[in-house]
This record gives structure tokens, C-alpha cells and sequence, in this order.
């Protein structure tokens, strides 16, 4: 096979390489070349789609193209987030995979100047009967465990769904939220012609070359496991003396500019550095530490070794920089400068090994128009689970316990949620995290969402609905959404039925995020999730940050006896896409329309009440629908209710069936005194009381249909994860 | 009450045990401060804290290296003068490393990390740092480590037990590493040295869901006065 199509270029590609640099490229451009011309680097089936997105707002710090997003909190401080994939690697190393990726998204963090505080993850496995997938649960969970908690950063939430797609191809999305002074933050561009180039933290080894083009750009099949090699190894102790060392940097002024190294390593960052600045920049190899003595310029240029960070500092500065380095521990190295150049030249001892305009290498990628097309029928195929004829009461304790919404306690336990001194929420006690920020007088809210089978059933509803969720969790805990992160994971854009998911499904996102009048601040993109048995479920996973004025005053989804419960907002239950219907092996394309302003309503209206400190316990109704909501609140609160769903038959023009198990936007069930409740109903928005908290029992009525379950079988069916995981 | 909070490369949760040290004392003007692993005077410091994390990555054992980092010496002698010296978590783990404290602690039985909000109960100590708990008082306090499951040969456990060394126990049933005796923190003869797996920086504050720890913290100025 020929070189260029060996590291992933395409003929064509390798043509207009050739017409730019006016030669044929050698093997050290070639290398710098395949990698930044790589989907993962260049986003070249997502960019034109991405630039649909709205990106401004009046708390916007720092918004797309940055290492990550930053909004303003107050009081000079900013709340710096992104969300990343590393999915490829997880599925063929699950511990290590997972356990860079958390710790690259810290560092694109980091490279702002910001501190990280937080960590979520959104996962993705097959169904917990195979071998396989148990296996990749617990080394990712271990993986992201190892990091954060070496690295002593709270991991505050996530959300792990088990469905067949991902059976092959896990989905494994770290999201890390940080704080900065926001006049200390720092860009990525490099400038000042003669400054210098300092990289520090690890060395640089032989792990993770072509992690970027041969793994993350390409479907996986059998033979993966052969790829390990591809997969880097992390050392959270190595990114804790360099957070550390960073923050000293900053705090003392010493850097002109900082940046990661991540995926396509020295030649991204150094390449996007000088992109950024306009400028041209020199990089000697054989100045840059390393781990093994014998590798060749390309292998150090493209090398994913982690824990590794690049800087321009002024000529003046470099002796005060190394000395910071040193006092960390860690080792670091002038390697090169900045030049009016505009070329990206590669020296080893002053001998040039390669030498490409950077605006060719970084920015000259072809972008290509995706050639959607919706697919006829459902192509995931379906699998029943649920017993033909079992009465409400079973299904209730059937959904309790499905794998997607069983109490992911196993998982979360094996996360430090509280190192820092921010948590207000422990993980799982609450639709989404909760954080104090003492520095800015307030507290920050994160949530993560997305469900990739509704996305399936509808791409582009599937997404507005999955930035409503995220909208509707922050609500919850009596949060304001200030904006938006996002990681689109989908299969080969390639394909026709998946370049019209993508297309449909950013297209919702653009739409949700303009009717929430969120910006969207940074986000990733990964695709190629797809092996030999198909692409993955669709999955848009959106990460938001909002802020809330009071911790005392923030909602949890615990009641009390007595408490009234009733159901607010435009809800308009359906069994489409829903857990039942997967369990039913019933699964089609097709969702119901969302209405962005009714919802965006009722999400108002909760966050007022939850913010005032008018109801202390709302939840918004998910997966299972509303049967496993009040199913899982009475389990968690250890009393029981009695529920009669009838309002919502009447109102809401629906089934027994639908009413007790259909999903969709715009649900919240309350709880909390009677006037309370009814104060909020005279605001326009819908509201039906359904009875009250009480006993050791769950009843909801719904027509001819009854749930009738004790509080402890909830409980035992909502906690019945971790037998099948350590089976 | 001023206190040092040690600070090692990989410590976690340094400023936490800061944070805990002047929430605890807010009338002192928050004069405690960090303390780098390679300075040696402790001079103006009246109790120091070895907080948790993973110093130096918890490379070859945990706590292993820490011990001969050279603010380790200085704490020694500060211990040996009889004053307050607090080990959480890795900290306890440094501290038996040190020979400071008994015993050692090991991986934890179900081999992973786990964190959960759980019950001590205060054992009869004269240890200063308990001055503000009646033995058997029960306070909750975050757990997490991953090698959190003290051990002591059965002699060395024997005269534990009966100096009144330990210090704190995990409630009924909620041991969560397979400690010997459910035994949670330990003392010195002395009573002035603590180690403790459990996080009492981490339950000083209301939004946290516990203010017990500060209990702890308060211990050695209630005795100071």
C-alpha cells in the first residue's frame, strides 16, 4: 500500500499535498501531514456543520477554537468546560484509554490557566449480559477512577447507558470543568518573533504514534486488539506536578502562551500554536527530552506521550521558567522559537528534517459535504427483555432495574466526589452536580446528557431533547444554564444514513441551544464509531454549566411524608423510543415534535420555584418515565405515595400505558406542600396534582392500570446494578 | 491555632485540610498555611496536618517515599515535643511508614477505591484531638482510599487496644475496607500523634452534609485553653 494511504490520507489528499508544497513531501512531513489532515485534527466531515452552531453571548470568556470554552461567573472569575471523547482507545485498552482521556480533557483545561474542579463522564457500553462489555466497565470506571482521584479532582456526575450499538465500540466522554481568574487566563496563539519554546512534563516516548489517524479516524474491527501499541499510558502523579507547575507559570506572569499536547502531539500543538499567532515557529528534535535515545524526528513530532505541555516564553523569561519546571519535578527543555517564517520547520541539531507552510499543514485540509440520507426503516435491530403480558407493577421493577437506570452507585463509588471542598450534592442524589464557588459568591450546576437510542429513533428531536434534559437537570437544582459543551459521537460521515444523522442531529442542537439562547462554548467530535456489525447509536453528548445565587436554596429528589406530588410542564408522554419500548423489542424511527418555547417554559418555572426555596424536591421525569420516576424518588426517600395519574389522561390526551411509562421533554415531578404547588400552576404553565407521599408502598393509578410495588422491591430493583456488573 | 498542612508532589487534598484548619479557627485570622515537603522549619506552627492524596503518585507503597522527604524529620521532632501532628488518609499512611504511628495499612479488601459519607465512633482517647468528643459519640465523616485496611501484628494490636490508642472505629456494618477491629484511626502512646483513613477536613462545612470534622480540628485548642 502506499505510505500516504497506510496513515490515512486519501489519494486525493495526497495530490493536493503535493500542489501546496509544490514537492513531494518527505516522511517526516508526510507523518505531521496524515495526522493533522485526520478527521480527529481536522473535523473535515463536521466543520461546515459545526459553524451552524451559535457561539456568542454576553457571559462568553472564550468560546470555539480555544483549548476549551469559559464563561464569566463574577467577581473577575471564569468557569472554564469541554467535553472530549476517547473512545477508541477504551474500546481496545479500557483502563488506560479511559484514564487518558480524562486526563488529556484536564489538560485542554489546564492550558487555559484554569484549575480543574470537576470531572463527569457520559459512558456508553453494550448490554450487561456480555462478557465483554463487563469487562469494559470495569476498566473504564477503574480508569477514570485512577486519574481524577490521583490527580485529587472531584469527579461529580456522569451517566452510563447500556445498549447493543456500543457493544464493540464503547463510548467513553470525560468532561472536566475548571476555574480561572479571568484576567490570568491565557490563549493558545503563539507571538513575538524570537521568543522561545519551552515543552515540559513528561518525556517523550514511542506511546500512542498515529493514535489520531489509524485509531481515532478509522472503524474498528476484530483485529483491534493489535492496536494497543496506539493507546498512550497515563500518569495522573506526572499531570499533578504539571497542573501545579502550570499554575505557579501563570500566577508569576512567566508565559506568553500555553497549549496542550494531545492528539497528533508535538506537530498539533506546536502547529496550532503558531496557526493561531499568524506566525512561523522552529522545533529542534533533538532538544526535546526523551524516553527511548534512538527515535526518528517523525516519531518525537507525532509521539502521544501524555502529560506534556508546550509554552512560548520571552527570551528573558526561559531561565525563571525551567526553574519552576525543576522545583515541580518535572522536566522541561527549550526546544525552539518563534519566527516571522510562516513556515513550521523541523530541525534535528540545526539540520532541517522537514519544512511546511503552517497555514498548509494546519488550515489547509480539504472540508467535505456530507451526502445525507435518511434511512427507509430501523436499522439497529431489537431485542426483547420484558415478559409478554406482565401488569404495570412488573414492568415498573422491570424498568427500575434495566441497566440504563439502575442506580449507578458500583460506579460512582469508586470516584473522590468531594476532594476540593465544592461538592454540595454527593454524585447520584441529584439531576445534576452542584458546586460552590466561594470566589465568585454563587454556586455552578454541571449536567451531561445524552440518549443515544432517542437520538437514533429521531436525530433531530433526539437532540433537542437531550439539551432540553441537561437544561431541565440544571433547572432542578435551581440553576440558570450559561452555556453549552458538546462531543458528537456517530459512525462513518462517510455513510449516507450516518451523514444524515449527523447533519440532523447538530442541526436540533443548533435549534435547542438558540431557543435556550445558550452559546455553544467548545465541543469535539468523534466519528468513525463503527465496526463491521454497523455504526453506533448516534450520540450527541452535551455537557452545560449554569450558576445559581444560593447553595442552601438547591433542589434534591428527596420528599416527605405528607409532601403533595404533582406533575409540571408541557409533558406529552409517548412510548416512542422509550426504555419500555426497547424492553418490548418494539424500537422504530420516529419521535414526537418538541416545542423548544413550552418547554423552555416549564424549565423556567421549576428554576424559579427550586430558587426561591418555594419547592425543595423536583425531578425531571426521564427514561422510564413517570411510574419510575416516583419509583425511584419513593425508594431513595424510603416512603412510599399514592398516585393517581388520571389528570394526566384527561389532560394530556393519553394512554393508561403512556401516562405511566412514556418518556419525552417538558415533565417535572414535585413535591412539597399544596400551596406551593398551586402558586406555581397560576403562571401559565401546566400543572396536575397526583396525590401524595406517604406509607411503604408505590401506587400509581393510571386508568385501568396499577402499579402496586413496596418501597424496599424498588429499592432492591433500583439497586441491583452492581450484582450483574461483578457477575 | 496555627497550623502547617504538609505539602507533597501528588498531595490531593492539602488545601482542603487548609480550608478545615481556618474554618475551624476563623478568629485566628487564618494565619495556617501550607507547608512545602522540603522546608524543615516549623518554627510559629503549633500542629500540623500530613493531609491525603497520592504523594509522589503512592509510587512503591503508599506513603513509602514521603517518609524521608525532609519536612518528615522536622515533623518527627515536632511530634517527639508532644505536639499535635494529624495524618489523613495518605497522611495516615506516611505517619506508619514514619514508625510515627502502629501498624500499616493496606489495600483495601474489594481491591477498589471507594468514597461514601459514613459513621465513626470515638473511642476512649485521651488523645487531645478527641478532647471535643465523649467516647462513643458517632460522627460522619466522608470515606475514601483505596488502601485504607489497617493491620497490626496481634501483639502489636493487643497493646493498641489496650493503651486506649484507638482513636475511631467505623460504625456497625460499615467497614469499608476490611480493617482489623473496624478500627478507623489510631494514636501514638502519647495520644498528640493522630491517623485517621476517614476525611474530617471533608465534613467542616454545612453544604458538605456534615460539620463533625470539625470536632477533630477543634480538639487540640480546647486542650490548649
Amino acid at each position: 500500500m502506499a505510505p500516504h494511504r497506510e496513515l490515512g490520507l486519501t489519494d486525493d489528499e495526497f495530490e493536493l499535498i503535493k500542489q501546496k508544497m509544490g514537492r513531494e513531501p518527505n516522511a517526516v512531513e508526510l507523518a505531521m501531514f496524515s495526522l493533522l489532515w485526520s478527521e480527529h485534527c481536522a473535523y473535515k466531515h463536521s466543520k461546515k456543520l459545526l459553524a451552524t452552531l451559535p457561539t456568542e453571548g454576553p457571559r462568553v470568556v472564550m468560546g470555539p477554537g480555544e483549548n476549551a470554552g469559559a464563561v464569566d461567573i463574577g467577581n473577575g472569575h471564569s468557569i472554564a468546560f469541554k467535553v472530549e471523547s476517547h473512545n477508541h482507545p477504551s474500546a481496545v485498552e479500557p483502563f488506560q484509554g479511559a484514564a487518558t482521556g480524562v486526563g488529556g480533557i484536564l489538560r485542554d483545561v489546564i492550558a487555559l490557566g484554569a484549575r480543574p474542579i470537576a470531572i463527569l463522564d457520559s459512558l456508553r457500553f453494550g448490554e450487561l449480559d456480555s462478557e465483554r462489555t463487563r469487562y469494559l466497565v470495569d476498566g473504564v470506571v477503574g480508569g477514570i477512577g485512577h486519574y481524577g482521584n490521583s490527580m485529587g479532582i472531584a469527579t461529580v456526575g456522569g451517566e452510563i447507558y447500556f445498549e447493543p450499538p456500543y457493544e464493540q465500540n464503547c463510548l467513553v466522554n470525560a468532561m472536566c470543568v475548571g476555574i480561572a481568574r479571568t484576567d490570568g487566563m491565557v490563549r493558545a496563539a503563539a507571538s513575538g518573533t524570537g521568543n522561545k519554546v519551552v515543552l515540559f512534563g513528561a518525556k517523550t516516548g514511542r506511546d500512542g504514534i498515529g493514535g489520531a489517524s489509524v485509531l481515532a479516524s478509522a472503524e474498528l474491527d476484530e483485529g483491534d486488539s493489535g492496536k494497543r501499541p496506539t493507546v498512550q499510558i497515563g500518569d495522573p502523579f506526572e499531570e499533578s506536578k504539571l497542573l501545579e507547575c502550570c499554575q505557579e507559570l501563570l500566577a508569576a506572569d512567566l508565559l506568553v502562551s500555553l497549549q496542550d499536547l494531545g492528539a497528533a502531539g508535538l506537530t498539533s500543538s506546536a502547529g496550532e500554536m503558531a496557526s493561531a499567532g499568524g506566525t512561523g515557529m522552529d522545533i529542534d528534535v533533538g532538544l526535546v527530552p526523551l524516553r527511548e535515545a534512538d527515535m526518528e524526528p517523525f516519531e518525537i513530532m507525532v509521539s502521544e506521550s501524555q502529560e506534556r505541555m508546550l509554552a512560548v516564553v520571552e527570551p528573558s523569561k526561559v531561565g525563571q521558567v525551567l526553574a519552576v519546571c525543576t522545583k515541580w519535578q518535572t522536566d522541561s527543555a527549550m526546544i525552539g522559537e518563534v519566527t516571522d517564517s510562516g513556515d513550521f520547520r523541523i530541525l534535528k541539531g540545526g539540520e532541517t528534517v522537514g519544512q511546511i507552510a503552517v497555514d498548509a499543514l494546519v488550515d489547509g485540509c480539504p472540508l467535505y459535504d456530507l451526502e445525507p440520507e435518511e434511512p427507509a426503516e430501523w436499522i439497529y435491530g431489537n431485542r426483547v427483555t420484558l415478559r409478554e403480558g406482565a401488569d404495570a407493577s412488573e414492568i415498573t421493577l422491570s424498568l427500575l432495574s434495566a441497566s440504563s437506570i439502575a442506580s449507578k452507585r458500583w460506579a460512582y463509588e469508586q470516584y473522590d466526589t468531594m476532594v476540593g471542598s465544592r461538592t454540595v450534592h454527593r454524585a447520584g442524589a441529584a439531576d445534576a452536580a452542584v458546586l460552590n464557588i466561594p470566589e465568585s459568591d454563587r454556586a455552578i450546576a454541571i449536567s451531561i446528557d445524552g440518549n443515544g437510542r432517542r437520538v437514533a429513533c429521531s436525530p433531530h428531536e433526539g437532540t433537542i431533547e437531550a439539551t432540553l434534559e441537561c437544561a431541565a437537570n440544571l433547572a432542578c437544582v435551581g440553576a440558570e444554564p450559561l452555556g453549552v459543551t458538546n462531543c458528537l459521537n456517530f459512525g462513518n460521515p462517510e455513510k449516507p444514513t450516518v451523514a444524515w444523522q449527523l447533519s440532523q442531529s447538530v442541526a436540533g442542537l443548533g435549534e435547542a441551544c438558540e431557543g435556550l439562547g445558550l452559546p455553544v462554548v467548545g465541543g469535539n467530535v468523534s466519528l468513525y464509531n463503527e465496526t463491521p456489525q454497523g455504526p453506533i447509536y448516534p450520540t450527541p453528548v452535551i455537557g452545560m454549566v449554569g450558576e445559581l445565587p444560593d447553595i442552601d436554596c438547591c433542589g434534591g429528589e428527596v420528599w416527605r411524608d405528607g409532601d403533595w406530588v404533582a406533575l409540571l410542564g408541557p409533558f406529552n408522554p409517548s412510548l416512542a423510543g422509550s426504555e419500555l419500548e426497547k424492553a418490548r423489542g418494539q424500537l422504530g424511527n420516529g419521535l414526537p415534535p418538541v416545542a423548544i418555547p413550552d418547554v423552555k417554559a416549564a424549565i423556567e418555572s421549576v428554576r424559579e420555584a427550586v430558587s426561591s426555596g418555594l419547592i425543595r424536591t423536583v425531578s425531571d421525569v426521564s427514561d422510564g418515565g413517570i411510574a419510575t420516576l416516583v419509583a425511584e424518588m419513593a425508594s431513595g426517600s424510603g416512603i412510599g405515595c399514592d398516585l393517581n395519574l388520571e389528570p394526566v389522561l384527561v389532560q394530556r390526551e393519553c394512554s393508561p400505558e403512556d401516562a405511566l411509562f412514556g418518556e419525552g421533554p417538558g415533565g417535572f415531578i414535585l413535591a412539597g406542600d399544596r400551596q406551593s404547588i398551586e402558586r406555581l400552576g397560576g403562571e401559565g404553565v401546566q400543572i396536575d396534582l397526583l396525590g401524595r407521599v406517604s406509607g411503604n408502598e408505590i401506587w400509581v393509578n393510571a386508568g385501568d392500570q396499577k402499579v402496586d410495588i413496596l418501597v424496599a422491591e424498588a429499592r432492591a430493583a433500583f439497586d441491583s446494578l452492581e450484582a450483574r456488573i461483578e457477575a | 491555632m496555627n497550623w502547617g498542612v504538609l505539602q507533597f508532589p501528588g498531595s490531593c487534598d492539602e488545601r482542603d485540610a487548609l480550608n478545615a484548619c481556618r474554618v475551624a479557627d476563623r478568629s485566628s485570622g487564618g494565619t495556617s498555611r501550607l507547608v512545602w515537603h522540603e522546608e524543615t522549619d516549623l518554627s510559629g506552627l503549633d500542629g500540623i496536618v500530613v493531609p491525603g492524596g497520592f504523594s509522589y503518585g503512592d509510587y512503591l507503597r503508599a506513603g513509602a517515599i514521603a517518609r524521608f522527604a525532609p519536612a518528615m524529620e522536622a515533623v518527627a521532632d515536632f511530634a517527639a515535643a508532644g505536639r499535635p501532628v494529624l495524618g489523613i488518609c495518605n497522611g495516615f499512611q506516611v505517619l506508619c511508614e514514619s514508625g510515627l504511628l502502629p501498624g500499616a495499612l493496606l489495600t483495601n479488601e474489594g481491591m477498589r477505591f471507594i468514597c461514601r459519607q459514613g459513621d465513626l465512633v470515638a473511642g476512649e482517647s485521651d488523645s487531645p484531638f478527641l478532647s471535643e468528643m465523649s467516647p462513643g459519640e458517632v460522627i460522619s465523616v466522608p470515606f475514601k482510599h483505596q488502601s485504607g485496611r489497617f493491620f497490626a501484628p496481634p501483639e502489636m494490636l493487643e497493646r493498641i487496644e489496650a493503651n486506649g490508642q484507638v482513636a475511631f472505629r467505623y460504625a456497625e456494618d460499615q467497614n469499608p475496607n476490611g480493617s482489623l477491629g473496624d478500627i478507623a484511626g489510631v494514636t501514638n502512646e502519647a495520644g498528640n500523634v493522630l491517623g485517621l483513613m476517614p476525611h474530617p477536613e471533608h465534613a467542616v462545612e454545612a453544604f458538605a452534609g456534615s460539620t463533625d470534622g470539625l470536632k477533630i480540628f477543634r480538639g487540640p485548642a480546647g486542650v490548649a485553653a
